[in-house]
């Protein structure tokens, strides 16, 4: 899950959270090494989602800082995470000094590889992928234009997303099946839900506020595009059995009747 | 090939054993050799209900685990020669359970059974996750309350992922709805869930209604499973469950509570 990279007045993100698709934990990927700045930002964060985040098992990522030289005293960094209640359990792109703090304090050594966040988990269905006009590339023409980005295929899920079952999808997500309580579907596009949405659905969440999410009937525990969510409390129940879509204005979460 | 039944919940204490004796018994009643296996390992529980507590020698883990063969471990039912229990260790716990022990006991009692009903322990660790894995069936236990109701629904979710079948993308376990302990006028005054809430939540079709019935603790305290309690309702509910399992076409009772009444219900005749 990506609650979009809290901004310092020069905009460089102090830091950003993501998700892992082999352990269900977030990653904490560090761009300041300013711990005094990690904790003011991190205690934005949570209060943002602290259901998210209480006693979260939580993997941080140095990747970041080592490669601008900046060190981070792991046993210091460690003992603030616990400090305001979550759990390191992993350390990711560390330097040599660090990952032997790290094993000190029993923290797993690059336990998730940079390549395994944000991928599709296992259990999705493979999305079909379309091959856009493939025509072979001789190595006599040299491409002149910047190449457009491969397209993202799209994830479509016919059965029910159960409890405890998360998904996440790189492009869009459809689902044609019901979202239950205690699920959680993610997609780094748009949500389109043909079904009711009981559970917790973030779209947009690599931080793209264009990002909308659809469904027939919203009883969603959370909702959230580009990390700006409401939770159940905040819905108005006045939508519930009528098709909706969700998308970001100004900031601001806009639920809208669109029969 | 045996059809291997897991009959499941996720919550403790909705009626899983109750049911697994039921139609274990159904099934064998009817002509089709069946053994039931107690997954609750350390909670011996099937053989009380079953009756068969006083005969048990040898256990499950001791036949995973070499001790004894499962022909002395079976024990076979007093009231049905088609039937046999296989009861849990009291004395183990979940650990001494194996996928490949529990794999390996499975196939052998496939050569020789037509139904295996593994009664599973509540909760989402081990022992429930062991009691699922080879299955083909499932029956998802719920009672009319909103926590029973999420559990059902969690167990879903691992039915379709952590499986034998999921694992190797074979065919889903089929899954059938069960709603146990329903009591009509506690629906009625809004204490617990009515059928189409419980549906819509779940979005499952359902297999049958056991109401809330005072001969369930009266059959589980004979040791008899409540299916051979015909006048009873609950061993009624549990009669047609076990027939429309088997495809025949059977309306839904015992819904409002009033005896001997037939409602159109869910494509029932009234
Ligand atoms: N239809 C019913 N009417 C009345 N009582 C019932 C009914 N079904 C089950 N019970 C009672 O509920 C209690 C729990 O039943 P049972 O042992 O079958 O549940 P379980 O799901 O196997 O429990 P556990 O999770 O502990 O294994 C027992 O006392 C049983 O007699
Ligand atoms: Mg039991």
């Amino acid at each position: 899950m990506s609650i979009d990279p809290q901004r310092t007045p020069n905009t460089l993100p102090i830091l950003e959270f993501k998700s892992s698709s082999t352990l269900f934990v977030p990653i904490l990927i560090l761009y300041s090494n300013d711990l005094h700045n990690v904790e003011q930002s991190l205690y934005e964060k949570i209060n943002q989602a602290p259901d998210f985040f209480r006693n979260s098992p939580l993997v941080f990522d140095v990747q970041e800082l080592n490669k601008r030289a900046q060190d981070l005293d792991i046993t210091v960094l460690a003992s603030l995470l616990r400090r305001i209640g979550l759990f390191p359990i992993g350390i990711r792109g560390g330097s040599e000094q660090q990952n032997k703090q790290a094993e000190e304090l029993f923290i797993a050594i690059d336990a998730i590889r940079s390549s395994d966040s944000s991928s599709v988990p296992a259990e999705t269905p493979k999305p079909a992928v379309i091959i856009p006009d493939a025509s072979p590339t001789s190595a006599a023409v040299k491409p002149t234009a910047i190449p457009l980005p491969a397209a993202i295929p799209t994830t479509i899920i016919s059965h029910p997303i159960r409890s405890g079952q998360r998904i996440y999808a790189k492009g869009d997500l459809i689902i044609l099946s019901q979202v239950s309580a205690g699920a959680e579907i993610m997609a780094e596009g748009n949500i389109h839900v043909y079904n009711t949405l009981r559970g917790r659905a973030l779209a947009g969440v690599q931080g793209n506020k264009d990002a909308r999410i659809f469904c027939f009937d919203l009883q969603a525990e959370l909702i959230s595009i580009a990390g700006d969510y409401k939770t159940s409390e905040d819905l108005d129940k006045s939508l519930r059995k009528k098709p909706v879509q969700i998308y970001l204005q100004d900031r601001a979460l806009i639920i809208k009747d669109i029969a | 090939m045996a059809r291997i039944i897991v009959v499941t919940s996720g919550k403790g204490g909705v009626g899983k054993t109750t049911t697994s004796a039921a139609i274990a018994m159904g099934l064998a009643k009817k002509g089709h050799k069946t053994a039931v296996i107690d997954f609750d390992v350390g909670l011996r529980n099937l053989d009380l209900i079953m009756g068969c507590e006083r005969r048990v020698v040898y256990d499950f883990i001791n036949v995973i685990n070499g001790e004894a063969s499962l022909n002395q471990a079976l024990i076979r039912d007093k009231n049905c020669n088609l039937l046999y229990i296989l009861p849990a260790s009291q004395t183990r716990d979940k650990d001494a359970l194996s996928q490949e022990g529990v794999g390996r006991v499975l196939e052998e009692l496939s050569k020789d059974f037509e139904y295996i009903v593994c009664d599973s322990p509540a909760g989402i660790e081990k022992g429930a996750n062991l009691a699922l894995y080879y299955a083909d069936d499932a029956f998802i236990v719920t009672n009319p309350e909103i926590s029973s109701v999420r559990d059902s629904d969690r167990m879903l979710g691992i039915l379709s992922s952590k499986s034998r079948r999921a694992e190797v993308n074979e065919d889903p376990i089929k899954e059938y709805l069960l709603v146990t302990r329903y009591d009509s006028s506690r629906v009625k005054s809004g204490e617990m869930l009515s059928l189409e809430d419980i549906q819509e939540i779940l979005s499952l079709e359902l297999l049958g209604i056991i109401p809330e019935s005072k001969s369930v603790l009266t059959a589980s305290n004979q040791g008899t499973p409540v299916i051979l309690d015909e006048k009873s309702e609950a061993g009624q509910a549990y009669a047609d469950v076990v027939a429309r399992y088997l495809g025949e076409k059977k309306p839904h009772r015992f819904i409002d509570g009033k005896k001997g009444f037939l409602r159109k219900f869910f494509g029932g005749r009234s």
